[in-house]
């Protein structure tokens, strides 16, 4: 007779099956060649014939019991009668067993069996099993927690969802509550527990057992609260947490392990996963024919897949903030970030200031577009017909959907800082063309959007026009008509639905101290450190622009947005210290 | 959604499920092997015309990925397709002469044919051009995607349509019969898609990419649909309504999240733009048998008598389906 390994015999297996029962025989093989005796429970739906030939397939090892079936349907007693029942033939059949695991069909133990027997022998009294109070506990699905345990559920959640649903509305609304049993605390946790042969006895032929067998009966989801409440009468020593990893993602349904979690399961020290798909055959024969040996006795350490799946219950219930895809719409305030990061719109700057973009490239390091929004045609940095992500320069395309236009260039060159020139000239007119834009719809595009860093020196759009060689009742036309949309704008900008960071300059107090206004944007976008700007962009001459305003005014058409400029010379303070003629009003 | 769009909705249901009813009668089972479909088995779905030199490499494609059986309508071709697939032991093929266009696009064929064969089978619906891509599609099989999805109460499944496209003249590199239509349409556009909701069905409309760059660069608003929901749980009350791009009842087309979060999609690669489309799309035009008067095949036409070339210094060159999750073209959910 070869010698057998300590303790063999000391750990027993209880375990639920209910599909996929060639997996399940060889999970239990494996099991019981480490000399753990196995009490299987198959679910009653299970069909008669494929149970036959479950039982037929074991049939030639000595240590497996099979114990009386029940029906288990996911969040009802079933689940924990089956456990009972298994429990007790395991505790009578194999008095040699000093703990029992319930495991399921799925499980699927990653480390060589004698190493949790050892584990487990080295920790006599100890009962492993997850057991939290529903206070400290976030993990409740469909917003249930204290109330699974004083409401009843006669429905089932999965079949009669709606019913389920009506029946806690109405308990809810007549205030009603069950009584807790007396010397009882609930407490939730893992289904999957290991309790050693005292705790587990002491629940099951506990004098009071009917009270709290007719009590959880009618508890939701009783398997994750029944042996976590009782253990915590009878235990000497919980260790709260479980052998089995068993991740949950946010419906709390577990998550599965494929074939390609291979090395991460490995690398987990875990005891036993689940679930495990049945069809994952690199899975099984790693760790059923071969099982590598951790080889110290380490500690599980499931960290790394914790993270994996709580970045999955992240990506599905949060999303990647500017981002709009077939499968990530976001209704409006539900975005988590209207777009992707963070970027600059400046109105006006480009107009007072001659070198405007190349200087705001050199000073920021961003990249820096024209008018994006300009009527004719997207003007990319650096005149590109095509920008990241193949986006076009097509005033069509864009304005067909403008806000897709925006948050899909923001997301495409996410890790660089965009700016970008807007004007009133961008901003299809309100009231010439009502059908286009009735809304202010890029406005308010903008305003709504946190990301959003919108500088605006106010009625800097006249200087083009001052500029021009245009006859001058065209001049006044196209003045009234850009004042009164960026005026718009502005109301726009200024209502308290706005979130974007906006700053308002006229155009006269801004020219008084343009290098500390720089400065402040500037130092915002952030990218080079907190530097003083060596070097000013080129401001444009304004010699002439008062009287060309008094000109504007003179003709009945009354420019404001630029703020007070006297009609002669330059407003007080400007940088520009250059000395100017005398200029004489005629 | 009030009672009344509801029941609209139904009768519009109704009407189509009669439609395909009344269309059974074009097809003519050419070779039937349905009685060797399983239970469980994952069944795929196409109607083909002319697509001999595709279809090595679409079932081969295919039947690696995990489908069990295909049943496929071919529209009266003359290329020897209907014989070849008449050969291949997984599958099922059903022959007929009348209008494509009728059968609104084969959506009229495949629903009679899923009424009868799908129900409750996973069901994948592409033509022989697309190529399905979802998240582990490099590690885990078909069918591992829709356990995970049956265990999730997930009835339907987006793969949206991303249009391939090689680099240079699309009729430079001869596409040969087996290869993969990959090695040479293998750009794609990364980043430049419009979305809007479809109130009435509650889908998504998607369009862009490179046909709406180059073909539709002025008209937008009529560039192709390229939000499809190929891959469905069908029970045979369901029925597609216009192509894969959605189905009745509405939920069905519920693929995305509006709440900020994402659910798992996959991409179909559209193999459209091989050296043999040029011939092709002259074809169509003058079958005119292709959606709103062959629109589409009009402005391929015009562009492509110019200039076959839809790459540009921003395309992007494929890698793998982690690609496509990085740049937000589709996404694991929470699947892990």
């Amino acid at each position: 007779m070869t010698r057998r390994p300590p303790h063999w015999g000391s750990v027993g297996i209880v375990m639920l099956v209910h599909t996929a029962l060639d997996r399940a025989e060889q999970v239990a093989r494996h099991w019981h060649a480490a000399g753990c005796p196995i009490v299987i429970h198959c679910d009653k739906s299970t069909p008669r014939r494929a149970y036959e030939a479950f039982r037929e397939a074991l049939a030639d090892l000595p240590d497996i019991r099979f114990s009386q079936r029940h029906r288990c349907e996911w969040g009802t007693w079933g689940i924990v009668a089956a456990t009972q029942k298994a429990s007790e033939l395991m505790l009578v059949e194999f008095p040699k067993v000093r703990h029992v695991y319930l495991a399921s069909g799925s499980c699927l133990p990653l480390r060589p069996v004698q190493e949790l027997i050892d584990y487990l022998a080295e920790r006599p009294r100890t009962d492993f099993i997850e057991s939290a109070t529903t206070a400290d506990v976030p993990w409740t699905v469909g917003g249930l927690d204290e109330e699974r345990f004083t409401l009843r559920f006669p429905f089932s959640w999965k079949r009669q969802r709606h019913l389920f649903d009506r029946y806690v509305a109405i308990q809810r609304k007549i205030g009603f509550k069950r009584k807790i049993p007396r010397n009882i605390l609930p407490h939730m946790g893992s289904q999957w527990w290991c309790l050693t042969r005292q705790t587990l006895s002491a629940i099951l032929q506990d004098p009071e057992r009917p009270a709290y067998d007719r009590y959880f009966r009618r508890v939701w989801i009783p398997d994750e609260s029944y042996f976590q409440t009782l253990a915590r009468l009878y235990s000497t020593s919980i260790e709260s947490r479980s052998l089995t990893l068993s991740k949950f993602d946010f419906q709390g349904k577990p998550h599965i392990f494929y074939d390609d979690h291979l090395q991460l399961l490995r690398r987990s020290d875990c005891f036993v996963a689940r679930k495990i798909w049945a069809h994952a055959d690199r899975l099984y024969e790693a760790f059923l024919t071969s099982p590598e040996g951790a080889m110290s006795r380490t500690e599980p350490n499931p960290g790394k897949i914790d993270r994996i799946f709580a970045k999955a219950v992240e990506r599905r219930t949060r999303g990647r903030p500017g981002l709009y895809m077939q499968s990530r719409f976001p209704n409006e305030g539900w975005e988590n970030g209207m777009t992707g990061g963070r970027y600059s719109v400046f109105q006006g700057f480009a107009e007072l200031f001659e070198n405007f973009e190349p200087w705001l490239a050199r000073s920021t390091g961003a990249r820096v577009h024209g008018h994006l929004f300009a009527p004719d045609r997207v003007e990319y940095s650096g005149d590109q017909p095509v920008i990241n992500g193949a986006l076009s320069d097509s005033a069509a395309a864009r304005d067909y959907n403008r806000k897709a236009f925006l948050t899909n260039l923001i997301w495409n060159t996410r890790g660089e800082r965009q700016c970008f020139q807007l004007g009133p000239a961008d901003i299809p007119n309100p009231v010439a063309d009502q059908q286009e834009d009735p809304d202010m719809e890029l406005s308010w595009m903008l305003a709504r959007d946190p990301n959003a860093q919108i500088s605006i020196i106010s009625g800097a759009w006249a200087l083009p026009l001052f500029k021009s060689n245009r006859n001058f009742a065209d001049i006044r036309a196209e003045a009234a008509r850009l004042q009164k949309i960026e005026s718009e704008h502005l109301d726009v900008l200024r209502s308290p639905y706005s979130k974007a960071r906006i700053r308002i300059w006229t155009m006269a107090d801004f020219i008084e101290s343009p290098m500390e206004s720089l400065q402040t944007i500037i130092d915002e976008i952030g990218n080079k450190g907190l530097r003083r700007l060596a070097e000013a962009p080129r401001m444009t001459d304004l010699t002439g622009f008062g009287q060309f305003l008094q000109n504007l005014k003179n003709q009945g058409m009354h420019p404001y947005l630029m703020g007070d400029f006297p009609v002669v010379g330059q407003p007080v303070g400007s940088e520009n210290d250059k000395p100017r003629k005398p200029y004489l009003v005629q | 959604m009030g009672v009344v769009q509801s029941y609209r909705l139904r009768l519009q249901r109704k009407r189509w499920r009669i439609r395909a009813f009344r269309k059974r009668r074009e097809l003519r089972a050419i070779s039937d092997r349905t009685a060797r479909i399983r239970p469980d088995d994952i069944l795929l779905f196409s109607t083909q015309r002319n697509e001999k030199i595709r279809l090595p490499y679409f079932l081969h494609y295919y039947r690696e990925m995990g489908v069990n059986h295909f049943l496929i309508v071919d529209n009266d071709s003359d290329d020897g397709s209907l014989e070849y697939l008449m050969k291949q032991s997984d599958v099922s093929v059903w022959h007929t002469r009348k209008s494509y266009k009728r059968s609104r696009f084969g959506v009229d064929w495949l629903n009679w044919l899923q009424w009868q064969h799908a129900h409750g089978h996973w069901a994948l619906v592409v033509d022989p051009d697309e190529f399905l891509v979802y998240p582990f599609c490099d590690t885990r099989p078909l069918r591992a995607l829709t356990d995970w999805l049956d265990a999730s109460s997930i009835k339907s499944f987006s793969a949206m349509l991303l249009d391939m496209y090689p680099k240079g003249r699309i009729d430079a590199q001869p596409y040969q019969e087996g290869q993969n239509p990959l090695e040479i349409t293998s750009w794609f556009d990364s980043g430049n898609y419009m979305i809007q909701k479809n109130g009435k069905f509650g889908n998504l409309w998607i369009q862009g990419g490179p046909r709406a760059r180059v073909f539709f660069r002025d008209a937008p608003e009529k560039a192709p649909a390229l939000n499809k929901i190929p891959l469905v749980k069908w029970d045979r009350r369901y029925a597609y309504v216009s192509s894969t791009h959605m189905l009745l009842p509405r939920g069905l087309n519920l693929v995305y999240d509006e709440w900020g979060g994402e659910k798992a999609s996959g991409v179909l690669l559209h193999t459209k733009f091989l050296d043999t489309f040029t011939a092709k799309a002259q074809e169509e035009l003058d079958r005119k048998q292709h959606y709103a008067a062959s629109i589409e095949y009009k402005a391929y036409a015009e562009t492509l008598a110019r200039n076959p070339d839809l790459w540009c210094k921003w395309s992007e060159k494929y890698i793998n389906w982690r690609q496509l999750e990085i740049l937000g073209l589709m996404s694991k959910g929470n699947w892990a």
